[in-house]
């Protein structure tokens, strides 16, 4: 019995150690941007720069190019998400059900955007970017269209989790033989089954979207952190409280992620 | 957006005692590459009858029952539901209730909604849908099931909703794609009894598609026998079984010995007795005749010129393997209570029985 407590005691010592060296790792930069947004010029603490960070008067008077990118990224994730959602789950739906062999090529083109450096996807971008300023405008917005790509790798696995989950096949036909037309049977059959892969992969997209800087930057458009970046030239605290800020959301979103569709399954079935 | 239809309009437009329509497959075709999944099907159903469809696998019969469903296309042919010709006609207007091998209960729903989903697509009044939902609930006796998802009822509970599903929207054609193929032996015959009660209830047409033989012969008014994409055979259980029209047929359903004989016109010699030949039997010289296991007598004799292989128990019958002098194994079908009264080595006299049986030319057999 001995040995074996002690090796019990020595893998619960392990199991600790670990996961306070990686709390540790996520919680350092945390705790430091925290202790440096709370700094008082002359010695102690103070929230005066979260409570300008929250003061929208003065971010608007003071800061404008702050709460340019947080509406530019508001605009794009809203947007980035709608695009993906729209342009995915039909698809990803369609392909199982009448194109199956079609199926490993469209996952190959969902992830191709993992190994394309950002850099490199903007030089791709450039002379499309110039065709839709062209025709749509400079609005930052539609930096959306490039994001809809950066985001296709992780939203295509969310969602073709959730679709493999479900008979997608046998729900589609068994639905259209009672009198379901296409539409019907993607809004009221196969959404709400996947309603869980739906959210996972819109917030996977926000969080993605939230901290995108490379390809605004490069395209010289606005977004939230862009607009950190400039500000870290002017005032060094507020740029790191609104990191911390954007990167508190992106926590929040994921672990309502987590919570969210997991309340029904329940009760075992009977037996006959 | 479905086409607003409603039971009772659909029902005024059928004949027929109960509320079935007939339903007519002309040459259809179906490919997948070089195999020929359908390959000129044709098959008439009255009004109000349940065939199914037995074959082995890739014999066409799912197929069959997708093409009339819609969710296939046919590469040519004609289908037709109360003279109707329906081949363009997309599964969603095609107005058929089915019944999937897989459980096919939208999971998000209850049984309730399950059963009402057709009924709301219809556009039925709130108080007629409830009224028609709390019925078939009740038919398939799920009433006190109403309110439960699919993951909190058994395998047999879901696919009685599902049928109920299938029938609120009171369809021309039941199409049954082996339902029970999923659950476990006890609860396949019960549902499987109960899909031929609540058939006969509602009188709806119906389609019903097996690999299992025992499932066809029991509830079906006529079985269709199907390999390679065609019918071997369409006829009631009995002549099926007992008047095979080709050896394939003979084969497939129930047990068949296959033992030498000598044809002469319309009957055969086997084992030195005469046995009465099927219609489609071949008429002269040395045959093969195709004859069922009930269909041998088997008496102890100690002079007798087959000696037993086997005698095994099979409950509410008994089996026995016997080899012939030629060197022939032949299956017999004998009592239960006497399969203990013979050993393996004992010297047994094989008497076939005066049942008309079907006999293939030696060279044509394979």
């Amino acid at each position: 019995m001995k040995p074996r407590a002690a090796r019990r005691r020595r893998q619960s010592i392990f199991r600790v150690t670990v996961v306070a060296l990686i709390g540790l790792f996520f919680a350092l930069p945390i705790v430091s941007m925290i202790e440096f947004t709370t700094r008082a010029p002359g010695g102690g603490r103070t929230l005066d720069v979260w409570a300008t960070l929250f003061d929208v008067g003065v971010i608007d008077a003071d800061y404008p190019e702050l709460k340019t990118g947080i509406l530019a990224s508001a605009g794009l994730t809203l947007l980035t998400v709608v695009i993906m959602l729209f342009l995915l789950v039909p698809t990803m739906t369609w392909v199982r059900l009448r194109l199956p062999a079609l199926r490993r090529t469209v996952e190959f083109i969902c992830l191709l955007p993992l190994t394309i450096p950002a850099i490199v996807l903007v030089v791709g971008l450039a002379p499309v970017y110039a065709w839709v300023a062209y025709f749509l405008g400079e609005s930052s917005i539609w930096l959306a269209f490039a994001y809809v790509v950066l985001v296709l790798p992780y939203a295509y696995r969310a969602l073709d989790a959730g679709l493999s989950a479900i008979d997608v096949k046998t729900l589609a036909e068994a639905a259209r033989s009672l009198g379901a037309g296409w539409p019907t049977v993607m809004w009221r059959i196969i959404l709400p089954n996947v309603r869980t892969a739906v959210l996972s992969a819109s917030f996977l997209s926000v969080a993605l979207v939230l901290g995108e800087f490379t390809i605004a930057s490069l395209f010289s458009r606005d977004n939230l952190q862009v607009a950190i970046n400039q500000l870290g030239h002017r005032d060094g605290s507020l740029a790191i409280a609104a990191a911390l800020a954007a990167l508190i959301l992106a926590f929040i979103v994921m672990v309502a992620m987590s919570f969210v569709g997991t309340g029904r399954r329940s009760h075992r079935p009977e037996e006959n | 957006m479905p086409a607003t239809r409603t039971p009772t309009s659909d029902t005024a437009a059928r004949s027929g005692p109960g509320q079935g329509v007939a339903v007519t497959l002309t040459d259809l075709r179906r490919s997948y590459g070089s195999i020929h999944a359908l390959d000129g099907l044709t098959l008439d159903i009255a009004p109000g009858e349940f065939v199914a469809l037995l074959g082995p696998s890739g014999c066409g019969k799912t197929t069959a029952l997708r093409v009339l469903a819609g969710l296939e296309d046919a590469d040519s042919g004609r289908v037709e539901v109360g003279g109707r010709d329906i081949t363009a006609v997309p599964t969603s207007a095609r107005d058929m209730g089915m019944v999937f091998q897989a459980y096919s209960l939208f999971p998000h729903m209850t049984a309730r909604q399950n059963v009402e989903f057709g009924l709301q697509l219809r556009r039925i009044p709130a108080a007629r849908r409830r009224a028609r939902v709390a019925d078939m609930l009740d038919l398939v006796e799920l009433s006190d099931h109403a309110n439960r998802y699919a993951h909190q009822m058994s395998g047999g509970q879901q696919q009685r909703v599902a049928l109920a599903r299938a029938l609120a929207i009171e369809p021309q054609v039941l199409l049954l794609d082996e339902p029970l193929s999923a659950l476990d032996a006890k609860v396949r015959v019960q549902l499987r009894d109960e899909i031929r009660r609540i058939q006969l209830e509602v009188g709806t047409t119906t389609l019903f598609v097996t690999h299992d033989q025992e499932e066809a012969l029991a509830v079906a008014d006529r079985v269709g026998v199907m390999r390679a994409g065609n019918l071997e055979q369409l006829a009631s259980p009995h002549d099926l079984y007992a008047r095979p029209a080709t050896p394939f047929v003979a084969d497939f359903v129930g047990l068949t010995n296959r033992l030498h004989a000598t044809v002469e016109d319309d009957r055969a010699q086997l084992m030195g007795t005469w046995v009465p030949l099927l219609p489609g039997s071949t008429r002269r010289g040395a045959a093969f005749v195709l004859i069922r296991p009930e269909s041998i007598a088997v008496t102890a004799d100690p002079a007798g010129r087959a000696t037993v292989v086997t005698a095994s128990f099979m409950g509410s019958t008994g089996r026995l393997h016997a080899v012939t002098e030629s060197g022939e194994t032949v299956l017999a079908q004998i009592d239960n209570d006497t399969v203990a009264t013979f050993n393996p080595g004992d010297k047994v006299t094989l008497v076939p029985r005066p049942n008309p049986a079907l006999a293939v030319a030696a060279e044509e057999d394979t």
